[in-house]
């Protein structure tokens, strides 16, 4: 075997054998899916108790909008109660309403501070009080216009677009979706890139304060041994990558058995029927609304270019992973045990991997802007970004333009690296200055 | 035959000339000792003849031919003054590795593995951490992985740093041992005592220049100074004469120093004649560590940055 075969067969098997990589690998999808679990229960049982407010000084018109339909506050028109005794009589507020009809100011007295949100309840309420006077004043009937605004959402407009080619084939566009896998993978490829990254960076590190560096490069030059840590790593990446996406849809086949047999079965015929060239939904077919709904996620699940969309994360991950990690390499050669001393250097690399995350979160909802643009073409930052645009139809140009200049990039970093490892490496004592680092690296060897 | 020669070997750094011209040889089968203060250049010299830095001009032949730093590292087992091991790996993979980086098998690197072990008496440490271990230890498993692939050359900078009485003879021991089998040591330090007991030959260098070279004998000759210590009570009254000069006096010893073309015998026999019976007379030939003093001790004790163009 050849020696940075060695060095990628140690740094991987020591890795992968790691407790904390099974357990990162394993436990992360269930923590992440409990996380989601978790704070969506958490977010359906915050509701806060249901707040009695007593309501006095009514002016007439407002008692009929004030009605109790909903959880956070119910109101009751108590005219004994006062703003001193509320609170005896069983209420969490009182509010005082105006004789006069003008002014809209009011105050409410409660024992504890209200939420924000029961507090704009209460305001739009009163707003609507007034908005139905004026109507009625003007002769509309409330009641009429409920109706009518009724059956407009019973019977909402639906926008279908679709992509028409030259060729005239049509794909459906799911905004939502792309938006969601785009956002996704660019996180997903952010936050490995830091991750894996890191660790290349204090692997270096290792090897220099352990003093086993200048121990191994009497066998096997620097740019070796640099080389077959980073490859080693990103074997480990990949390995976690791969073992994510067979878990994923592990869960995903197992939630399935979960569903009732009867709705599958539905889902199936609505599949058949949409083969068969019927619209779905329509016609004498009565689907449940879970089918409707399961049947609706396989044919947009079914619609993404997964194929596309894996092999370009795959390649956006290592891109990014091999541009960086070199960097991160170089970095970790050139500090002592100190790990302060790596913040403020790391702080020039992590800075556009901050930046490329800004740019796919705050322009993700137009992959085709210019910034985006930019951003997925530039080596930088395209690792991150590209991902934010890949679920909508990128331009092969693009794609292949911002591939070549990533594997260009990661070459011109790799290389630039290697220099200042080589120097770094066996320096002790002081850190090296941005300066020094760059005459290492562009001196001749 | 020699294994190393090193021609005109220059090596500039951004602040310093840490190796400026310097040339040796060094024969099949030395234990060579590699002398100089800190900073000398001793490590940049290493390094170059380990394949860890480019000469920036001047040639290394090793082993009849130019030295190849891809090539060649098979067959030079460096132990560097900064070393240390993986803390987290076990001791026999760690060994196996280093072996097999230096080229080795893994059958061939797995059965001298073994025998090194036996010898050392580190069976049992096998699947052991190196965090687990004292640093003697540590340092017993380093020169292990540093001789494991049976290299020609050997260099070993500081190796008994850190090593109790015991475990520094075996590693003495095995130096010899490795010596006699054909194997050359280059042997850095700055312990004088060591060399004296070890080498053979000696370099030393000094400000990246090579200012003493030659077997422990022929520069402890060279620096002698007809310095003589005779074992006789010898009384005040016998001291005055031309011959000699007393360096130190004592009851039972004397230590002169003998005038110019005088011989031994001269000596001898001044005090015969006077009667005085003598119990030894050996010449005081000065330690490695004084002629050592004498050479660099001017010098300021850390080297000064200088420019270079």
């Amino acid at each position: 075997m050849s020696k940075v075969g060695l060095i990628i067969k140690r740094e991987y098997v020591t890795r992968v054998r790691n407790k904390t990589f099974l357990l990162s690998t394993f436990l992360l999808p269930i923590m992440m899916l409990l996380f989601v679990v978790g704070s969506a229960f958490f977010a359906a049982k915050s509701g806060e108790k249901q707040k009695k407010i007593a309501v006095i000084n009514d002016p007439g018109f407002i008692r009929n909008n004030l009605k109790a339909d909903s959880a956070k506050v119910l109101f009751s028109f108590d005219a004994t109660a006062t703003d001193t005794n509320f609170a005896g009589k069983g209420y969490d507020g009182i509010l005082i309403l105006n004789k006069d009809s003008a002014n809209r100011t009011f105050l409410l007295y409660s024992k504890k501070t209200l939420s924000s949100a029961s507090k704009e309840y209460i305001e739009n309420k009163l707003d609507k009080a007034f908005e139905n006077r004026q109507l009625e004043n003007r002769g509309i009937k409330i009641a009429q216009l409920d109706s009518v605004t009724k059956e407009t959402k019973s019977n909402a407009s639906v926008i279908k677009n679709e992509l028409k080619d030259s060729k005239g084939s049509t794909t459906k566009v799911n905004a939502a979706v792309n938006y969601g896998i785009g956002f996704g993978s660019g996180i997903l490829i952010y936050i490995t890139m830091f991750i894996f990254g890191a660790m290349v960076m204090r692997g270096v590190m290792e090897e220099k304060t352990n003093r086993i560096a200048e121990v191994i490069v009497s066998s096997v030059k620097p740019f070796q041994l640099m080389l077959g840590k980073i490859i080693g790593i990103g074997a480990v990446g990949l390995t976690q990558l791969l073992l994510w996406i067979i878990l994923i849809f592990g869960l995903l086949t197992a939630a399935q058995l979960f569903i009732p047999g009867d709705t599958m079965k539905q889902v199936q015929e609505l599949q058949q029927m949409q083969q068969s060239g019927a619209i779905p939904g329509g016609g004498g077919f009565a689907a449940s609304e879970a089918a409707k709904n399961i049947f609706e996620m396989q044919s947009t699940l079914a619609s993404i270019p997964w194929f596309k969309i894996i092999s370009c994360f795959i390649f956006y991950f290592l891109g990014g992973y091999l541009f960086y990690s070199s960097l991160f390499a170089a970095i970790g050669s050139v500090i002592n045990e100190d790990p302060q001393e790596a913040q403020s250097l790391m702080l020039p690399i992590t800075m556009p991997i901050i930046f490329g995350f800004i740019i796919l979160s705050s322009n993700i909802s137009t992959p085709d802007s210019p910034a985006m643009f930019w951003a997925s073409i530039i080596p930088f930052t395209s690792p991150i970004v590209m991902m934010g645009r890949i679920a909508s139809d990128v331009p092969w140009w693009q794609l292949t333009l911002s591939m070549t200049l990533l594997i260009a990039g990661f070459l011109f970093t790799t290389w630039l690296a290697g220099k200042i490892y080589r120097t770094g490496i066996l320096m002790y004592g002081k850190k090296a200055t941005w300066k020094e680092m760059f005459k290492w690296a562009f001196r001749k060897s | 035959m020699n294994v190393l020669e090193l021609h005109n070997l220059k090596k500039y750094f951004a602040t310093q000339k840490a190796v400026d011209d310097i040339s040796f040889d060094i024969a099949e089968g030395n234990i060579f000792g590699l002398l100089g203060p800190n900073g000398a250049g001793k490590t940049t010299l290493l390094r170059m003849i380990t394949g860890i830095f480019y000469p920036d001009s001047g040639e290394i032949i090793f082993n009849g031919k130019k030295f190849d730093p891809v090539n060649d590292t098979v067959g030079i087992g460096y132990m560097p003054e900064e070393r240390g091991l993986y803390k987290k790996m076990k001791i026999g993979e760690q060994a196996l590795y280093l072996a097999q980086l230096k080229g080795l098998g893994k059958k061939e690197a797995l059965e001298k593995i073994k025998d090194w072990f036996i010898r050392f008496e580190m069976q049992s440490w096998w699947n052991k951490k190196v965090e687990d271990l004292s640093k003697g230890m540590s340092q017993k498993l380093q020169f292990v992985t540093t001789v494991l692939h049976n290299p020609k050359l050997i260099i070993l900078d500081e190796p008994f740093s850190g090593l109790d009485p015991v475990n520094a003879n075996l590693i003495k021991d095995e130096i010899f041992r490795l010596a006699q089998n054909g194997s050359t040591i280059i042997f850095s330090t700055h312990r004088m005592e060591q060399v004296e007991e070890i080498c053979n030959h000696i370099v030393l260098v000094n400000k990246g220049k090579k200012i003493l070279d030659g077997t422990v004998k022929q520069v402890k000759n060279e620096f002698k100074e007809n310095l003589y210590r005779i074992g006789a009570a010898v009384l005040p009254e016998h001291l005055s004469t031309h011959i000699f000069e007393v360096v130190k006096h004592s009851p039972e010893e004397l230590l002169v120093k003998l005038s110019n073309g005088v011989s031994n015998n001269d000596v001898l026999q001044y005090f015969i004649g006077k009667g005085v019976s003598i119990n030894s007379f050996k010449e005081e030939l000065p330690s490695l560590n004084d002629i050592f003093i004498r050479l660099v001790g001017d010098t300021p004790t850390t080297r000064q940055f200088q420019a270079i163009n």
